[in-house]
């Protein structure tokens, strides 16, 4: 029996379905990500889970208990909202210490938890300031010190760290992520940033119009997606549209117009003479001014058409003889001026059949 | 190049604003000073300088305060303030008016507390609708809504017609020309005066801080406390004192509501002025009227001075 038993779960507002029939199980200690556009209905589902949002029909468990019908105040859950909602009218430690007063617990008592977990999240000295006086990263990190000062079984968190720009983001994370190994809290993440979701995650759930997609770990995610829309959301990729020529337990083949015959990693779900889409991830196809493949297969030749240089790596935009466009990352690994290949370079392109996928829908 | 560097220097020194619209901009800012000044602070300066002359048959019925003719080229007098003091009448009218009005701004409190709260949920559609009736007394005469509850509380009037029709009373009820009369009179009056500023400080009331309350294990009734009333409380001083000031000064009700006995300073003040033809203390009753109703507004600006200072 899992920790957390989602079963059947869907919302509808004014006949609206904005989340349609969930189930999913979470299990103990996990950090899970639900990543999706906006309006996938991820803040909904959340907020069924928190108890403000009564579900249309289906039941959440908590440790095998059914929890559908408790109001949020007895929910062993507690929640990081989008909007931080800290109250503007107490301070700092008042806001942090608020839940634990809300347990009869002593004031000597609070007093030292609050200090404790201020301290966690690096506010120990902000204690006595009103939250018009922070900023809004602190202020974020004031309401996840109240989220978690009462050691809540689960923590919801709702784009926890949209508000926070990329250096202070980063650091949060793995603040986050040690947060939760130190307190085996199960932490429940909503976030459109898939990055955030691959760093942070052990699973990811992928969300489209009230359904999950696909779940898996951030591996599974990335490189195996089960369809299209979730290899498009998840990073950036290549698709191809072509007809399956032949399907052996070598590779699958599969014709296209844009490229010709591509080879494809074995699948044996698919059919000969079946539609589908050949998918191939940016950074699986190496670039060269040489011939670097000795078959045809997987290669073609091509002229740099646009270039984006990000430091770290660059993103280059091929325009290939038949005016097929592919997007290609390489890494800058020398330091050098210059970069190996520029605009208008023509260049040799091929991959390896086993970072290619064929994908249905 | 020595020219271009002044240049430079000198444009950062002036900025260079139209004295035209410069104007305008004093005049935007300082317009409500102007209004305040032309239509309250020379009226009450007037008051405020008959109330220290002695009262004469004539016109104008006091004396003047800058007199050249007499020896003394200025005449004060503080009769009428000592007047004001030594005779009780006076200082019962307040203390019944400051009653009166504390105990009616209470009420409006509480039936209007709820009322804007459940406006400020509702849907917007019919939050509108509540809105509009909310204001829809307006569109009818002040002195025609009183006369109204004139005629629903007299001796054969709606309310004991239909209680003795109902046969749950034999004689009629003797409701109006009371103090009860006047509370209800005056509550009905100023209720969207309550209101109004409660609903717009509960609307922009962010729900997720309700919602954090509630997660974080607040009992509805502690998320009320702790969380929707203070920080309503600015709508809450709004609405009192929007309550109690014109409360306090009411005459139009008590003297069509209530009996012969409810001494509100307002009936004094119009006594004074008009049955009397004594403007000099009439006067001085409405200087103490205005330094009484400062009292409470000077506190609740130091106490909001003090909330935004922080601990
Ligand atoms: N109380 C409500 N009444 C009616 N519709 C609602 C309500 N709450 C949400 N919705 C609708 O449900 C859909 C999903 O909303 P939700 O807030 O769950 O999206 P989200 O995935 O969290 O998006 P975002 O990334 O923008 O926060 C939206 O189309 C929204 O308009
Ligand atoms: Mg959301």
């Amino acid at each position: 029996m899992s920790f957390i038993q989602i079963e059947n779960i869907s919302k509808k507002f004014d006949g609206v379905t904005v989340v349609d029939n969930i189930s999913q199980d979470i299990n103990q200690g996990e950090l899970f990500a639900i990543l999706g556009g906006s309006g996938s209905g991820k803040t909904t589902l959340l907020r069924m889970l928190a108890g403000f949002e009564r579900p249309s029909s289906g039941r959440i468990l908590l440790n095998g208990k059914d929890m559908t019908d408790l109001p949020p105040y007895q929910r062993p859950v507690n929640m990081m909202f989008q909007s931080y909602a800290v109250f503007p009218h107490m301070s700092v430690a008042k806001n942090v210490g608020y839940g634990l007063v809300k347990e009869n617990i002593k004031k000597p008592e609070i007093d030292h938890r609050v200090e404790e977990i201020l301290a966690l999240v690096q506010l120990s000295s902000f204690s006595n300031r009103k939250p018009n006086q922070l900023s809004g990263g602190q202020l974020q990190r004031v309401a996840l010190a109240r989220a978690l000062i009462k050691k809540p079984k689960v923590l919801l968190l709702d784009e926890p760290l949209a508000a926070l720009d990329k250096k202070l983001r980063e650091q949060t994370q793995f603040e986050l992520m040690n947060i939760q190994h130190e307190l085996g809290i199960t932490f429940i993440l909503v976030t459109h940033d898939q990055e955030e979701a691959m760093t942070l995650a052990s699973r990811i759930a992928v969300m489209n119009e009230g359904k999950f997609i696909q779940t898996g770990t951030p591996t599974e995610i990335y490189e195996y997606p089960s369809n299209r829309f979730v290899a498009d959301f998840v990073g950036s990729i290549n698709l191809f549209e072509g007809i399956v020529a032949t399907n052996d337990s070598n590779a699958t083949q599969v014709k296209t117009d844009a490229l010709g015959l591509l080879a494809a990693s074995p699948d044996a779900r698919v059919n000969v003479g079946e539609t589908l889409w050949v998918a191939i991830r940016p950074e699986k196809i190496s670039l060269s001014k040489k011939t670097i493949s000795s078959t045809d297969i997987n290669s073609v030749k091509g002229a740099v058409w646009d270039l984006g240089y990000y430091g770290n790596h660059c993103v280059y935009r091929i325009k290939t003889d038949n005016g097929t466009y592919l997007q290609v990352t390489t890494q800058n690994q020398s330091r050098a001026t210059g970069l190996d290949i520029n605009w208008k370079d023509e260049v040799h392109l091929s991959w390896d059949p086993a970072c290619c996928m064929v994908l249905r829908e | 190049m020595g020219s271009g560097l002044l240049y430079g220097v000198k444009r950062v020194s002036t900025p260079k604003v139209p004295t035209s619209e410069r104007l305008w901009q004093l005049f935007v800012i300082y317009l409500p000073y102007l209004w305040l000044l032309l239509f309250f602070l020379v009226p009450f300066l007037i008051i405020f300088k008959i109330s220290f002359s002695d009262p004469v048959i004539g016109q104008p019925p006091f004396t003047p305060l800058f007199d050249s003719s007499e020896s003394s080229f200025i005449h004060v007098t503080l009769d009428n303030y000592r007047f004001l003091f030594e005779d009780n009448l006076y200082w019962l009218s307040y203390l019944k008016s400051a009653k009166i009005a504390a105990i009616s701004t209470f009420w409006c409190l509480l039936i209007g507390y709820p009322m804007a709260y459940g406006i400020a949920r509702a849907k917007p559609v019919q939050r509108n609708i509540l809105l509009m009736l909310v204001i829809l007394p307006f569109w009818t005469s002040f002195l025609l809504r009183v006369y109204a509850w004139m005629g629903m509380l007299s001796t054969h009037g709606l309310i004991n017609t239909a209680l003795l029709a109902s046969g749950l009373i034999e004689q009629p009820l003797k409701m109006l020309y009371s103090d009860t009369a006047v509370y209800l009179g005056i509550i009905y009056s100023y209720l969207p005066f309550m209101i109004l500023p409660l609903y717009a400080s509960l609307e922009r009331l962010d729900n997720s801080m309700r919602e954090a309350a509630s997660d974080l294990g607040a009992s509805p009734y502690r998320v009320f406390t702790d969380v929707t009333l203070p920080l309503s409380l600015p709508g809450v001083i709004a609405g009192c004192l929007l309550v109690f000031i014109p409360a306090m000064g009411e005459y139009v009700i008590p003297a069509l509501l209530g009996g012969l006995d409810s001494l509100m300073i307002g009936r004094q003040l119009f006594n004074e002025f008009y049955s009397n033809r004594d403007w000099p203390v009439a006067t001085a009753v409405a200087t103490i009227l205005l330094i009484i109703l400062l009292v409470p507004i000077m506190l609740l600006q130091r106490y909001q001075i003090a909330q935004e200072d922080g601990p």
